[in-house]
């Protein structure tokens, strides 16, 4: 109203597709208010013109939810791995750099292929296993308070921002990552889950597992969802320790 | 089931402290006695350099813990790929820092043990003593170059010992390895001024 014309200048690393070399364009977009990246993303795609007012292909990048919960819009945004559904424009220096999470395989544009996080969950046995031919009636109960505490682990959107932000998760290394170990903390914190708490710390002692940690804590700071997953780490850490002698030495409390 | 890459891991946390942390503080300790004096360094170095079995302490708690840290330690610092640049938090600065100063140290330590300990092996000196590191010192390229490794020695160790502790499962909470931070800080600070006060007295 009565301001001059404002406009948000958007630089994104493009990639035509999975065999192309990546390049960056820049677009200018007239500011609205409340603006987030997505909703400059949506513009993009309505009228793909970039800054030298030439007409190009619009850009692709997933997103779902868009409220934060589902982890698919993330990307790096500034030169940090983040959701654009939350990253609002007004809290961002311009030009604002969109660039995809090249820790995983990018697809296109700014989408990226997260599966290995999922094989990973998989891989180490992320889940309460409860099928069987008959009724197994009702499980252990769980106290609250370690419920409200366990609800925190199970945030995870396995959105990929601590693989991202992880210096040990890279070409070189086959580390699975804090958000797949967050998760064998969490099954193991069920009491039903608990019954198969030494085949998930068997599996994260494996090769790319726990030990890949370098404590550089980069996943704690960048998680969205506030998840302690330096605290999980740790405490893994701690069983896999008891795990490992339980192994070496055989015990009672195998399980 | 293969976990030889958590067990490689986990040894290698644990010579960094016991006993190559143990040595490294004794070894400056024991160096401290320079600022009592030329006697006194020299009676330290010559009980040290004349234990029982002294070769076996050195080869077992020394020369194979310390390559077996060197050498894993350089591949796990060529593995990472560092980015304090983009997520410059204080953990991740100090994960970068780990990673150059075990790197400069395996050169450091290399250096100081061929100009020491190899000299008396091959019989170019009678013993390590007062005069032998008063004569490396005296070059001020050198006093320099053995600063640098005083303080990435006791950096390395105070920051190691940090995730030791996590790496153990010894401290898991966030206040913990907080007050862990303080604690291996004033390590790193009471370290230091021991190893920078004994190199001042040999100059």
């Amino acid at each position: 109203m009565g301001e001059a014309a404002k406009t948000v200048i958007f630089e994104i690393e493009r990639r035509d597709s999975t065999d192309k070399e990546s390049y960056f364009e820049k677009f200018e977009l007239p500011y609205r208010a409340n603006m987030n990246v997505i909703s400059a993303l949506m513009e993009i795609r309505r009228n793909p013109v970039n800054i030298e007012g030439k007409k190009t292909t619009p850009v692709n990048w997933d997103m779902n939810c868009l409220e934060e919960v589902c982890g698919a819009c993330s990307m790096i945004i500034n030169g940090k791995a983040r959701q654009s559904c939350t990253a609002l424009v007004d809290q961002l220096e311009q030009p604002i750099r969109l660039q995809p999470m090249k820790t995983f395989p990018v697809v296109r544009d700014l989408v990226v292929d997260r599966s290995r996080m999922f094989d990973s969950l998989k891989k180490v046995k992320a889940w309460v296993p409860i099928d069987g031919t008959h009724d197994l009636g009702e499980g252990p109960r769980m106290p609250e308070r370690k419920r409200q505490w366990a609800y925190e682990l199970s945030k995870c959107m396995t959105c990929g921002v601590c693989l991202e932000a992880c210096p040990n998760v890279n070409d070189k290394s086959d580390f699975i990552g804090a958000a797949p170990l967050s998760q064998v903390r969490l099954m193991n914190a069920h009491p039903t889950g608990a019954m198969n708490r030494d085949e998930r710390l068997n599996a994260i002692m494996g090769d790319g597992g726990l030990a890949s940690c370098g404590n550089s804590q980069n996943c704690v700071e960048s998680c969205p969802k506030g998840i302690p997953l330096t605290t999980s780490i740790a405490a893994l850490n701690r069983e896999t320790t008891v795990q490992m002698f339980r192994n070496f030495f055989g015990s009672d409390h195998a399980v | 089931m293969d976990n030889r890459e958590f067990l490689l891991r986990r040894l290698h946390s644990l010579l960094g402290i016991i006993p190559l942390g143990i040595f490294l503080t004794q070894h400056l300790i024991v160096n401290h006695f320079a600022t009592q004096g030329v006697e006194a360094f020299n009676t330290a170095s010559h009980f040290l350099a004349n234990l029982p079995f002294v070769i076996f302490l050195e080869i077992f708690v020394i020369y194979l813990p310390i390559m077996y840290h060197a050498f894993y330690g350089v591949y796990i610092a060529f593995t990472s790929k560092h980015n304090p640049g983009h997520y410059s938090y204080l953990r991740n600065i100090l994960f970068t820092a780990q990673r150059y100063t075990g790197v400069f140290l395996v050169v450091f330590i290399a250096w100081h043990v061929f100009e020491t300990r190899f000299q008396v092996a091959i019989g170019n000196a009678a013993e390590a003593d007062f005069n032998m590191m008063a004569n490396i010192l005296d070059n001020p390229w050198m006093f320099a170059f053995y600063v640098a490794g005083v303080l990435t020695a006791t950096f390395h160790l105070a920051n190691g010992l940090w995730s030791f502790l996590v790496t153990w499962g010894i401290t898991q909470s966030e206040k913990a390895q907080r007050y862990t931070t303080y604690f291996t800080l004033v390590v790193f600070i009471v370290l230091s001024v021991i190893g920078i006060r004994a190199l001042l007295a040999f100059v």
